[in-house]
């Protein structure tokens, strides 16, 4: 036996071959991107061509653009010097940075005023954004912010927002004092609340009364639909004249024979606490108090407010007022009480059909027809009003969404586990609906935050209207159009795609389920 | 507190109190109505006053009588007839029509430019995905005005003039063989006129085309029915005998003789604009507001509806494209026949919410001055009369008419589109 006879056996194996050169590395991932197919290198081809075609217009506009100079026959110049076909006259952001952000009006010494405001607002922000690093006790900022930010924005005396605080924080406390009172206490307390808020009812009813009447005769002689509105209303007024006193009574006996158990003598007395303050001691303390220590910062009026800042001062406000009052509107509408249901529904279609600048025509020259003549609203009030109540339609429609989508088993549950309206809304159905309703409350809120450009139809200057207004028509920077619209592009970019960036990372968090 | 659900404890041997009316829940809700009723009387009351107070201390009242009255100012885009002596009202008719007109024609744009964008972006060309979600987020994070007032700065400053296109060298030339003039005053196209046109008697010179384009409505009507039925039938043929007759000869002559026939009939001639004096003449003039307007609507609200597109198709599991790939379809196959018709249960929900926001958006026209309704109605009219509460209750009211009609009638078509259950 010879080695030499075996025939050639081989023991291990083989060490992989590496794969062809085309079907590895770059080579693969573009012939499996780029390169399937005809149509597949085709559409390559021509999204290549777009793209050079594009950077060969925009770079070289880009890269010559001018960032020094006094206006744009200037920058014209100084590209021609240098022999350039095109460039961008960036000098414009610079010349006018402080309008663009903070509008014209503004006082330009008091600009760390806003910019202090707008970081504070981040840091307040955070705590609630981000609640699962940043330690809850933070959130005290957030809850203060509001005052800090509008005494910032719009100056003033300390004490004002102060003491309004103050007020707030101390309606708090007599919540929970009367809350806690003995049943005899209480009865006592309210015997005096439910006559004070029975007698109080009563007036503001014989009030509607008069009114009535007063309108149904001013309606006067005319057709038809005049005569049947002023029977409308003459019914209608009698029917407040004879009801204003038994309701006041009935009130008045409600919270009394509430007392021992009930919870609605404590929410009255904290509402008288805290309406007293804010009507009768609000004004008379902080002026007080203002007199003996002063600090104030230079007061500016909202008719000055411009620019970006206008634009997030319209968007943080009306979207935090709107998600509250978007809560209501959808509970309402998801109601069984037929009355408050309509109202609800009228009230959410109706604004979800009209275009935001029929609300703002209306808070521009409508709403004052609506108001206690001689009353003198402030227009950037009236606009934050319409702007909420437009936003809280929406955000009601997205937040009745996700009710809808709550299994019913949930509020059979909390039903059966005794849990009475409030606590099951509170505690089981609102959370996880919320939950469900997060991205489209973004939505919402993006979408919101754009349209705050549209005040600049209504004439305000934020930073469309400033583009349009004072920068396009001065004579130095006549009809300068894509720098500017491009840096307004860039501002809303930056906020709304980080904002929807969040909130899907917040949907990532929030997966609590499997899968 | 105390709540008392059950009727057959309470009711028996339980007299009503007063605070019944409060604490049981059988009154309560009853009570809240109560009061929130007289809550919104109190409301109205209040508002009513102050309005008719106001109203009395300013001298005016609640009259339309104003529409009728002359308008006095002219609108650049009229659909119907209408000059300065018409009516305020047949002026808010004009306005009206213009924000259909851009509606409609904004909305038909964006759905192409949506669905092209939004199946793009699930290509498997990694280049073309990336360029289509770059134009979604771009386009959906910067504000629809901001657009439409960049793309109407472009069509004035970056267009060329009427007069660039003068001289025996100009600087301009039209496209398209010397049809179509795209200038800084808006693009004229050639517009259709009717030699033989039923309006055009010997008193009456061409004015009104409107029977002629009743005519050609009628005649592709016809063609639509006899079309169908031509398919019924190669369906039917198809199921009897297995083959599908070839129909498409027949489909293009029933679409296109009768079309030709009237055409012919009406003399149709195209009336090409010229260069004359410093503007051109002819044809049909697209202003840049209208051009602005419309392509700012429909290239904004296309990057929502893709994004609404894609979601659709994703939303179709991916057994159903395997298992039409395993039937051995073609992907361009799978796609038309197999995951579109599903998905456009999922997309045409949003989709009816993204028409609705065109027409609501549309409102915009007032910053770059396209006479839409709230241009002229809300506009003009309400600065020349005063009557700010006329003119905006009627305005709200078109809008709301307009979003109840388009969303009842796509929610008809959502219904016939819904999955047959058995």
């Amino acid at each position: 036996m010879t080695k030499k006879d075996v025939s050639f056996v081989r023991h291990d194996t083989i060490p992989p071959s590496p794969p062809p050169a085309s079907e590895t590395g770059l080579v693969k991932w573009m012939r499996q991107n780029l390169f399937a197919g005809w149509f597949n290198t085709a559409l390559t081809v021509l999204a290549i061509y777009f793209i050079v075609k594009f950077c060969l217009f925009a770079f070289p506009w880009f890269y010559n653009g001018v960032w020094d100079a006094g206006s744009i026959k200037e920058c014209r110049e100084i590209l021609k010097a240098a022999g350039k076909q095109t460039g961008a006259c960036f000098a414009v952001l610079v010349d006018r940075w402080d309008h663009l952000l903070f509008g014209f009006k503004y006082p330009a010494d008091q600009y760390w005023r806003p910019t202090l405001a707008f970081v504070l607002m981040l840091v307040a922000a955070a705590p609630a954004l981000f609640y699962m690093y940043v330690p809850r006790k933070f959130l005290l900022f957030t809850a203060l912010y509001p005052f800090i930010g509008f005494w910032l924005v719009w100056g003033g005396s300390l004490w004002v927002p102060l003491t309004i605080l103050v007020a707030i924080i101390a309606t708090a406390y007599v919540f929970r004092a009367v809350e806690q009172l003995q049943v005899g206490p209480r009865q006592v307390l309210a015997g005096i609340v439910g006559l004070v808020a029975g007698v109080g009812l009563a007036y503001l009813l014989y009030l509607g009364a008069k009114e009535l009447w007063f309108i149904s005769g001013s309606m006067g002689s005319g057709g038809v639909l005049s005569m049947l509105f002023g029977l409308l209303f003459k019914a209608a007024s009698i029917f407040m004249f004879v009801f204003f006193i038994p309701m006041g009574i009935f009130v008045g006996y409600a919270i009394y024979s509430d007392a021992e158990d009930g919870g609605l003598v404590t929410v009255v007395t904290a509402l008288f606490a805290i309406y007293v303050m804010l009507a009768y001691l609000l004004g008379p303390i902080s002026g007080a108090i203002n007199s003996v220590i002063p600090i104030e910062l230079e007061a500016v009026p909202s008719r000055d407010m411009g620019g970006y800042m206008l634009c997030l001062i319209l968007g943080s406000v009306c979207v935090s007022l709107s998600i509250p009052l978007g809560i209501v509107l959808a509970l309402g509408r998801q109601s069984d009480m037929p009355l408050i249901k309509g109202v609800c529904v009228v009230f959410i279609e109706f604004v979800r059909g009209v275009p935001l600048i029929t609300l703002l025509f209306v808070a521009n020259v409508m709403l004052a027809y609506f108001m206690p003549p001689q009353s003198n609203f402030d227009l950037i009030l009236r606009v934050i009003i319409m702007i909420t109540m437009f936003s809280a339609a929406y955000i009601a429609e997205v937040i009745r969404g996700g009710l809808a989508a709550l299994p019913k088993g949930q509020y059979e549950a909390a039903d059966s586990l005794g849990l009475n309206y409030t606590q099951a809304t509170r505690l089981i159905i609102l959370p996880q609906a919320l939950k469900i309703s997060i991205p489209g409350i973004v939505n919402v809120a993006v979408g919101l935050f754009k349209d705050t450009t549209l005040v600049s139809v209504i004439s305000m200057f934020d930073i469309v209207g400033m583009i349009r207004g004072p920068i396009q028509q001065s004579t130095d920077w006549i009809s300068i159009y894509w720098e500017v619209y491009l840096f307004a592009a860039l501002v809303f970019f930056i906020v709304c795609y980080s904002i929807s960036q969040y909130s899907q990372w917040l949907e990532r968090q929030l997966a609590t389920d499997h899968g | 507190m105390t709540t008392i659900s059950d009727p057959s404890v309470g009711t028996t041997n339980q007299s009503f109190r007063l605070a019944m009316l409060l604490n049981d829940t059988r009154y309560r809700s009853l009570t809240f109505q109560f009061i929130a009723l007289v809550a919104i009387i109190a409301f109205m009351a209040f508002v009513g006053g102050n309005l008719v107070r106001n109203l009395a201390e300013a001298g005016l009242n609640i009259s339309y009588k104003f529409l009728g009255e002359p308008a006095g100012y002219d609108i650049n885009q009229r659909p119907i007839e209408y000059d300065s002596q018409s009516s305020h009202g047949r002026a808010a008719i004009v306005g009206l029509l213009n924000t259909l007109i851009v509606a409609v024609l904004a909305c038909i744009t964006a759905t192409v430019i949506g669905v092209v964008a939004g199946v793009l972006r699930l290509s498997n060309n990694w280049l073309v995905s990336k360029i289509m979600s770059f134009y979604v987020e771009i386009f959906r994070n910067v504000p629809v005005l901001i657009w439409i007032l960049i793309i109407f700065s472009i069509m004035i400053n970056a267009l060329p003039g009427p007069r660039e296109f003068k001289g025996d060298t100009p600087s301009a030339s039209m496209i398209l063989f010397d049809t179509v003039a795209v200038t800084n005053r808006g693009v004229f196209v050639p517009s259709p006129e009717f030699s033989n046109s039923f309006a055009s008697t010997e008193e009456v010179p061409v004015t009104s085309t409107g029977m002629d384009w009743l005519l050609i409505l009628a005649a592709l009507v016809l063609s639509w029915i006899v079309a169908t039925r031509v398919s019924q039938w190669a369906s039917k043929t198809q199921e009897e005998t297995g083959i599908r007759p070839k129909t498409w000869h027949m489909r293009l002559a029933i679409w296109a003789v009768p079309l030709a026939g009237v055409l012919l009939f009406l003399g149709l001639t195209w009336n090409i604009p010229e260069l004359k004096g410093f503007n051109f003449k002819g044809g049909l003039q697209i202003r840049g507001s209208l051009l602005a307007l419309w392509f700012a609507l429909a290239i904004y609200t296309g990057a929502f509806i893709a994004e609404n597109v894609r979601a659709g198709i994703m939303a179709i599991s991916k057994g159903q494209t395997e298992a039409a790939g395993a039937l051995g379809l073609r992907p361009n196959l799978i796609m038309s026949l197999v995951v579109l018709p599903q998905a456009l249960r999922v997309i045409i929900p949003p989709l009816i919410s993204q028409y609705l926001n065109i027409t609501k958006n549309s409102s915009l026209a007032i910053a770059v001055g396209y006479m839409d309704v709230t241009g002229t109605l809300g506009g003009i009219t309400l600065l020349q009369t005063g009557r700010a509460i006329e003119t905006i209750l009627l305005l709200m009211l078109f809008y709301l008419t307009v979003s109840l009609l388009i969303s009842a009638v796509m929610n008809v078509f959502n219904n016939r589109m819904k999955l047959k259950e058995r």
